[in-house]
């Protein structure tokens, strides 16, 4: 079956400032003008979207997929269905596995390996530095050329910042985005949670949220100095918002994302020491999340992400100060995000939470995708805003458990998933 | 005014009613008189089986746990880790598991990671003790603090308390705020910006950085050890210094109130946190401490072995 139409379903497609009730075509996996789909009675699936929005598949540009190294926590497969269960159709690889990929036979296994068995589209991220160690720069143009969408250190952070200035210089040349993970390791030094109330009364090693924003500093410096983009990811504080919001208005090529998990939770969580609420950047303050979501609402934190992290069961259920940061995120990200910005807070409407998962990201990365116009990749997704769902970590795709939002509320869902013309996932 | 015990764990101050605490100072005073006996033995714990899980090293805190199972007539076992179950390649759940195979009806744990004796307890059907966490409480430190400041001056309602010393590690000087807080004392925190840091006020306490203002007011004055193994250097520039500033020398002593209580949940080091003469003088209730200590653990042992059983 080549053809498909969906039928009556709310299209929204930011990109193109679509936003109508109307059918959608898609042939040979590509999305098609009405024209092409000559004999919509034969040989056609047909889906009805009657109430459904008909979004451009979404992006998520922070995820752990643990393979080469980790396959107990998650594989590229598992990893890649999580996504199609979340409504992704294209995710992006952080690089800390084993070996890292700061090289392009990594990178090339990565791809071959998710062209095998991964259900969306899964393009990696390649390192920053060798070994992800901040001291030498690894071999960006090469990893360029195999194939990556960005550099990262991610859950590492260069603190050398003459190293980190020749990384965004030399990146530009090659034209692939820098993502940095903000942390001072100075400032933060053997710190688990946010720095305040809960880290004073429980007695655990507090992590400032100065420790964020001097990265975030730097990385607005140097982006103005080299004249390429930095993007800051999860960012937690007040204070990133507030330094993100001045640069943006200069015009400086730095942005930031945000994950659910920020905006669903305060530091408050923390006081029975369940280690499904350590994550790094940690939880922050009430003062922080208002501020986030103000910074959502205008437009400072431009792209939605979920920094899927997965984790074993045995490594998690330890002592909260030596547990590994991270929970998973991919399969409640979108309904936490409706839930969230769009119902409880109504910080922003559906079309820009779907711009924000799609054309930002992409354009960003210069990726081939989040855009529904004729000829582009079939990647579709079907979301009900509307549908009340149990958050039941027993269902997840994912190989990891790690989650925080078990037994949760949402309202809000992708409902089909749709990957170069075929349905990779249906609710 | 409670007059019965209904938790199976000891985790800390901060879960406890004014009256809970109030209910263990008063059993600990029925368990006083018995170490004054001849035979020292009472067998409300005969047949149990209590385990002395030290993790983190501890020779005053532990011995006192097991003399005071002892004169329960208790069964009792050392267990002691010098690293984290983790870094011995067995999760916290594993250990666990291990010792509910043992039959263990107590287990006493010291830890380095906050949290970890409630981590334990939501998995175990023992009591769970927590003989401190990290740098999160030590509720029999604090009993035992609060049970000599009721015994020298019959109440603690409207005593002022000052805790002086390195707050921001301090097990010890948490569940000393909770407890002294709920029963109603005024707490002043006194030490150095960086060790003290102004966040805990919004636990019901005032933060000082000028002892020689503090000590003239006190009603009992807690002195922390000033904990070498813990600190970065840049926390301050030196015993020297500390002393200049926070140390209880023989000068500063004169400055207290003729009845204040010095207390110091040891080890002590004498010449840093205290001047020996003034730790050896008649304000100290150092040592009476340690003879409380095992009334009070011998309370706790009593109340939440009584009721995992």
């Amino acid at each position: 079956m080549n053809t498909t139409i969906i039928r009556n379903g709310h299209v929204i497609d930011p990109a193109n400032k679509r936003d109508e009730i109307a059918d959608l075509y898609i042939a040979k996996g590509r999305i098609a003008e009405k024209s092409e789909v000559r004999d919509p009675n034969s040989d056609v699936e047909k889906i009805d979207a009657k109430g459904l929005i008909v979004a451009p598949g979404l992006i998520d540009m922070h995820v752990h997929l643990r393979e080469p190294g980790f396959s107990h926590k998650e594989t590229i497969e598992s990893g890649a269905r999580a996504a199609a269960a979340g409504g992704f159709t294209t995710i992006v690889c952080m690089p800390n596995t084993s070996p890292v990929p700061d090289n392009s036979s990594t990178i090339a296994w990565i791809k071959d390996s998710a062209a095998r068995v991964a259900c969306v589209n899964v393009l990696p991220a390649g390192a920053i530095s060798k070994n992800l160690a901040g001291e030498e720069l690894a071999p960006i143009g090469s990893l360029a050329k195999a194939g990556v969408v960005a550099i990262t250190d991610d859950g590492h952070c260069i603190q050398n910042h003459e190293i980190m200035r020749r990384a965004v210089e030399y990146a530009r040349m090659v034209g692939v985005p820098v993502l940095d993970h903000c942390q001072d390791y100075s400032l933060v030094g053997n710190g688990v949670v946010h720095e305040g109330y809960w880290s004073t009364l429980l007695g655990l090693p507090g992590w400032p949220g100065a420790g964020e924003e001097a990265i975030v500093m730097r990385n607005i410096l140097l982006a103005e100095l080299c004249d390429h983009p930095i993007h800051c990811q999860h960012l937690t504080t007040a204070g990133s918002v507030r330094l993100l919001r001045e640069a943006r208005a200069r015009g400086v090529k730095i942005s930031g994302e945000i994950c659910p998990h920020h905006i669903a939770l305060t530091d408050e969580a923390i006081q029975n020491f369940d280690t499904n609420y350590k994550m790094n950047p940690p939880l922050r303050s009430q003062t922080d999340v208002d501020a986030l979501l103000d910074g959502i609402a205008d437009g400072t934190l431009s792209i939605l992400c979920s920094d899927h992290a997965p984790h074993a069961e045995f490594e998690k259920e330890v002592e909260f100060d030596v547990a590994p940061f991270g929970i998973i995120g991919l399969e409640t990200e979108l309904g936490l995000f409706i839930d969230l910005l769009v119902h409880k807070h109504a910080k922003i409407d559906i079309v820009r939470l779907i711009e924000m998962c799609t054309i930002e990201p992409a354009r960003l990365l210069k990726l081939d995708a989040g855009t529904l116009s004729p000829g582009a990749r079939a990647d579709v997704t079907l979301i009900d805003p509307a549908l009340k769902w149990t958050v039941s970590v027993d269902q997840f795709q994912s190989a990891s458990r790690n989650s925080p939002f078990n037994g949760w509320k949402l309202k809000g869902r992708a409902v089909r998933t749709i990957v170069g013309g075929k349905t990779v996932w249906k609710l | 005014m409670t007059t019965h015990w209904t938790r199976k764990d000891l985790l800390g101050l901060r879960e406890l009613s004014a009256d809970e605490i109030n209910f263990i100072l008063d059993t600990a005073d029925a368990f006083k008189q018995v170490g004054t006996r001849e035979i020292k033995k009472v067998p409300s714990l005969r047949g149990k089986t209590l385990v002395n899980f030290f993790v983190e090293p501890s020779t005053r805190t532990r011995t006192s746990f097991e003399l005071a199972a002892l004169r329960l007539s208790a069964d009792v076992i050392n267990i002691s880790a010098t690293t984290s179950s983790l870094t011995k390649g067995e999760t916290l759940k594993d250990t666990a598991r291990n010792l509910e195979a043992l039959h263990a009806d107590i287990l006493v744990l010291r830890h380095g990671s906050a949290g970890a004796p409630q981590f334990l307890a939501n998995q175990l059907k023992a009591s769970v003790i927590n003989a401190g966490d990290g740098a999160h409480e030590h509720p029999t430190q604090a009993l035992l603090d609060l049970y000599t400041i009721r015994e020298k001056r019959r109440q603690i309602a409207g005593l002022h308390v000052a805790i002086v010393g390195d707050i921001l590690f301090s097990r010890v000087a948490r569940s000393n705020i909770f407890g002294l807080v709920k029963l109603g004392a005024r707490v002043t925190l006194v030490g150095p910006s960086t060790l003290v840091p102004r966040e805990f006020e919004k636990l019901g306490v005032e933060v000082s950085h000028k002892v020689d203002e503090v000590l003239p007011k006190a009603d009992v004055v807690n002195l922390l050890r000033i904990q070498h193994e813990r600190q970065r250097r840049e926390y301050f520039p030196g015993i020297g210094e500390y002393i200049r500033f926070f140390g209880l020398t023989k000068e500063r002593a004169k400055l207290l109130k003729a009845d204040c209580l010095i207390m110091h949940p040891g080890p002590i080091n004498r010449g840093v946190e205290i001047d020996s003469e003034v730790a050896d003088g008649l304000h100290s209730v150092i040592l009476n401490q340690v003879t409380n200590g095992l009334a009070v653990r011998m309370a706790v042992l009593y109340l939440c072995g009584g009721i995992s059983a």
